[in-house]
């Protein structure tokens, strides 16, 4: 059962996800390290979300495996679920409830104790420096918080892996500094950050970087190495190059 | 277990924070209740009658007395022609017509018997049926006092007597407040409960769930009991509005009704749980509730009798949930009907519970 | 018009597009109409009922044969005595009991008068009065054979006799009576709630927004969410029609361009309601709440549907003239099954018209206040 490689924590093998005639994911094969912030690019419909939905078990493969924190997605998908935390591109907490009553539903579903839930939810508030909006309605938060706050809960549990998919998606770029802060944050904790982006700006910020075209990972390296490759300035030159190879 | 605390606290929150939800809760099935345990009334009362009387004799006078004394029907100005009393028919304002011919009186005085004509508007054949029997009774009677006047005596051959149990008075409300208060509960349970979860797909908070370790019955559960705990709140406040306003005498035990509630919400919730799992949004689930509601409703034996519907139509309702809950009531609240004389509804409830829930916690995916 | 067109083509798109929610809408009213035009009626056959009868003689079993070979009632049990009734109608099966008395065919035709008693459980008291009146009958016809009415005395004066004619439903079916409701209320139910809940919905995901700000008039804007509604409601009510004409023998004895215009109005009645709900709510749930539990069970009861309006008490009686779906009841039946042309039902007619300005005028108030 406990088959964990010591040097990966995330082991895709010819992962693949057919629709249908449509293959949206195309025997993808990967290895994300304990620690590293990896990036997931790609343009809109690569399929960068689908994999990442098989990755945390909200969708099946259609052929392939993948371990995650040392468990097969295929396998035991519920077993994955306690070691890994998940951001979706929609916020998907709960409008109506509030900001302490969200982190402690979480809590509670993860399986904290109520000490260890009401110490979370301190630690939370204050890192977030959100201690005086305890008692709002997540409704009433802008977009920019309430996305942090999506984030602090994905972390609740001290998942070895968060998978975070597009999480700085419509909100401005001093909000997105911030947000990249607390991935910092939680890396420099241990934690293993899986994250989509379309912001080339941000994959910058990423340890490695995997860019997914038409299902497929056409290049996966650090940024360095990815711009003297292909010989360009910047993440946004790679891209486009890579992009335009493919059409 | 813990974790389906913590499922309850958010379901409980949530659902108080809905105002318009609480009110839907609360409010509208009191309202409802008091009003349409007031409308649901089948008896039929005021029959408008129109009579022709050509006759213009004593004796037509005497009959027309005898009906304008009566308390069933109420009398429509006199009309002169059969056809005016037809056009007032196919108006909707005469439910009967009485027709007295000329040389009734004459007739009966040459020692022949003579005859008067109904017609009764017979769309509504309850009111019509009703209405000739009143009708026939009174002219009986008339007959009987003619004939004592006469010196004569008729001896019926048999004498038929009548006793109502159980509701000598024959109120309605009695009998429909207790069918209504079942109506109202599966209403507000099966209709929210089938828009609970696809309002979570469609909102997207269902993912950050499903990526949780989360138990599948776990959150079934978590999403049932709330409304059982609602549903048993309404059901109270309907019986204490039963008591209070209509004045219906509990018979049985109250034990049975809350065993048989509890048994009854769960599956209704079950299958309210299940179209929101088959679904993909709320307006989906609306329409599939909607028809199963419908179906169940008028099918339950609660406007109509479940004994008058042809046999293959009384062998469907045993997979109608309200049929059970319906007759429980009955029997338990009104004639004091104990374990025994209902323990074949429980064992049916029972087993659809079972096997509504075990389909919704089966076609709940976490994953897609 | 050409920006209408497209309006509706969009809108029929939605509709068709969605293959599940298009069968419930279509089919699903089909199947209600034939479930419950075989189902809904208040004729009772083969009644389950208990005899006591201490003395079996001849006469008593030919008169339990004619109950039996009624139809309406089957005899499952005989009891010993009058003492078990309670238990057997506890147990819920048996509707009534009829105890006849030891000395019945003694003094059946010996210038005696017969004891029969019926028992009825009277739960139910419509059921309890329709079966007594069935024994009733059965008894009445029973003694007028055998033994008619024995006059004593000389002087006995010649009877006066009834000749019943039943107008319009001469097999007193209850079918007719209940298709013109069931269309009815599908009819209001399908129109408001569909509109409701698509206008909701199109606010919750904020298209209307996206429509609002587009330089169409609001007008426009509304017809063309409605009108595919309209259209959808009129097939659903003429397939609910037909069904009833050929699968229950329902007649149509008026006119069908009469029928057509009126149905078109009851739709139209019914989608100002549901546009009014729509502008009321901001979600499809509130919506939803509204126009099923708000209105479903009101438009059962208070209709005329089920229970007579002239029973009700009056403050309820004067309600159920707010109800659009009393009137165009009343209208329906009127046409389908007297023959009634529309100098007869002009009356509700206006009314329905009227109902239906005040909704749609609401309505468009409400949706131009929140433009502003």
């Amino acid at each position: 059962m406990s088959r964990i490689n010591k040097n990966y924590i995330v082991r895709a093998k010819n992962l693949t996800k057919r629709f249908g005639d449509f293959t949206a994911v195309n025997q993808i094969n990967f290895e994300v390290e304990p620690g590293e912030i990896f990036g997931f690019l790609g343009a809109n419909g690569a399929g960068k979300t689908t994999a990442m939905r098989m990755l945390t078990g909200l969708l099946k493969a259609t052929d392939g495996d993948a371990h995650v924190a040392g468990h097969s997605i295929n396998g035991s998908p519920e077993k994955v679920k306690y070691s890994i935390g998940y951001m979706s591109q929609k916020f998907s907490l709960y409008d109506d409830l509030k900001v302490y009553e969200n982190i402690r539903l979480y809590g509670g579903i993860y399986g904290l104790t109520g000490k260890q839930i009401r110490s979370k939810i301190e630690d939370i508030l204050e890192e977030l420096n959100m201690t005086a909006l305890r008692n709002k309605l997540v409704r009433d938060l802008p977009l920019g918080w309430k996305q942090k706050l999506a984030f602090s809960v994905a972390l609740v549990h001290d998942p070895a892996v968060v998978f975070l998919d597009e999480p700085t998606s419509g909100v401005d770029p001093i909000t997105r500094r911030s947000f990249w802060e607390l991935i910092y944050r939680a890396a420099r904790r241990g934690v293993t950050v899986f994250v989509t982006t379309h912001y080339l700006d941000e994959a910058e910020y990423c340890d490695r970087v995997s860019i997914m075209v038409n299902g497929v990972i056409e290049a996966l390296d650090t940024p360095q190495k990815l711009k003297e490759k292909y010989h360009a300035r910047s993440m946004h030159e790679v891209f486009v190059h890579l992009a335009r190879k493919e059409q | 277990m813990r974790t389906i605390l913590f499922i309850l606290q958010k379901e409980f929150l949530q659902i108080i924070r809905n105002k318009l939800i609480l009110g839907m809760l609360f409010l509208m099935p009191v309202v409802q209740l008091i009003i349409l345990g007031h409308a649901a009334d089948y008896e039929i009362r005021h029959i408008n009658l129109l009579i022709l009387d050509q006759d213009h004799s004593t004796v037509s006078g005497d009959l027309v007395h005898h009906f304008k004394a009566s308390k069933y029907f109420d009398l429509l100005p006199a009309a002169n022609k059969y056809e005016e009393g037809l056009e007032q028919m196919q108006r909707g304002e005469a439910d009967i017509i009485l027709e007295i011919p000329l040389g009734l009186e004459r007739e009966l005085n040459r020692g022949e018997s003579a005859e008067v004509h109904l017609t009764a508007d017979a769309i509504n054949g309850v009111k019509a049926g009703l209405g000739t029997k009143y009708a026939s009774r009174i002219i009986y009677d008339y007959n009987v006092e003619r004939g004592r006047a006469a010196g004569g005596q008729i001896i019926t051959p048999i004498d038929l007597r009548y006793s109502n149990w159980y509701n000598p008075k024959m109120n309605y409300a009695t009998f429909m407040v207790p069918g209504i208060l079942v109506l109202l509960l599966t209403l507000v349970g099966a209709f929210l409960a089938s828009i609970n979860i696809v309002r979570e797909k469609e909102m997207g908070t269902i993912e950050q769930l499903n990526v949780t370790p989360i138990k599948k019955y776990q959150f079934i559960i978590g999403k049932l009991f709330p409304f059982l705990v609602i549903g048993l709140m309404e059901l109270t406040i309907g019986l204490v509005i039963g008591k209070l306003i209509f004045h219906i005498q509990y018979q049985g035990s109250l034990v049975i009704v809350y065993s048989f509630a509890v048994l009854y919400l769960i599956a209704v919730l079950g299958l309210g749980l299940l179209i929101s799992t088959l679904s993909d949004t709320q307006q989906q689930a609306m329409f599939i509730a909607w028809f199963f509601l419908v179906v169940f409703i008028l099918m339950g034996g609660l406007f109509t009798p479940i004994d008058s519907m042809p046999l293959w139509a009384q062998k469907l309702t045993l997979l109608n949930p309200i049929r059970y809950f319906i007759e429980v009531v009955r029997m338990v609240l009104l004639k004091g009907s104990n374990w025994m004389d209902v323990r074949w509804h429980f064992r049916s409830i029972f087993i659809a519970g079972l096997i509504l829930n075990g389909l919704a916690v089966w076609n709940y995916r976490k994953t897609a | 018009m050409k920006v209408l067109l497209s309006l509706i083509k969009k809108e029929f798109y939605h509709i068709i597009r969605d293959k599940r929610s298009l069968l419930i809408l279509v089919g699903m009213p089909i199947v209600q109409v034939v479930l419950f035009g075989f189902a809904i009626s208040n004729e009772i056959h083969e009644a389950p009922i208990a005899v006591v009868a201490p003395n079996k003689s001849q006469k008593v079993l030919r008169l339990l044969e004619r109950i039996e070979v009624s139809s309406y009632f089957h005899i499952v049990r005989f009891l010993e005595s009058g003492g078990q009734l309670d238990e057997v109608f506890k147990e819920g099966e048996i509707k009534l009991v009829l105890l006849i008395d030891k000395d019945f065919s003694r003094d059946l035709g010996q210038r005696k008068t017969a004891k029969l008693q019926v028992i009825a459980d009277a739960t139910d008291p419509n059921t309890a009065t329709t079966l007594t009146g069935y024994i009733e009958a059965i008894t009445n016809r029973f003694a007028r054979e055998g033994f008619s009415p024995l006059p004593v005395g000389k002087q006995m004066p010649p009877l006066i006799d009834i000749n019943v004619k039943m107008q319009y439903n001469p097999s007193l079916r209850s079918v007719f009576l209940f298709v013109p409701g069931i269309i009815t209320v599908i009819l209001l139910l399908i129109s408001a709630m569909m509109i409701s809940i698509t206008l909701a919905r199109e606010k919750e995901k904020g298209n209307m927004e996206i429509l609002l700000v587009s330089p169409l008039n609001p007008v426009v804007i509304v017809l063309g969410k409605v009108l595919p509604y309209v259209i959808l409601a009129l097939v659903n009510g003429w397939s609910i029609l037909l069904l009833g004409v050929w699968l229950f023998g329902v007649p149509i004895r008026g006119d069908l361009v009469l029928i057509f215009g009126e149905m078109l109005l009851f739709v139209l009645t019914a989608l100002s309601l549901g546009l009014f709900i729509s502008t009321k709510v901001q979600t499809q749930q509130a919506a939803l709440m509204i126009s099923l539990i708000g209105l479903m069970l009101p438009t059962i009861i208070l209709s005329g549907f089920i229970f007579p309006i002239e029973s009700m008490p009056l403050p309820l009686q004067f309600i159920s003239h707010l109800i659009p779906a009393k009137w165009f009841l009343i209208i329906l039946r009127a046409i389908m099954l007297k023959g009634a042309t529309l100098h007869y039902v002009v009356k509700e007619t206006i009314i329905l018209g009227i109902i239906c300005l005040v909704l749609l005028g609401l309505a468009v108030k409400n949706f131009k206040t929140r433009l502003e």
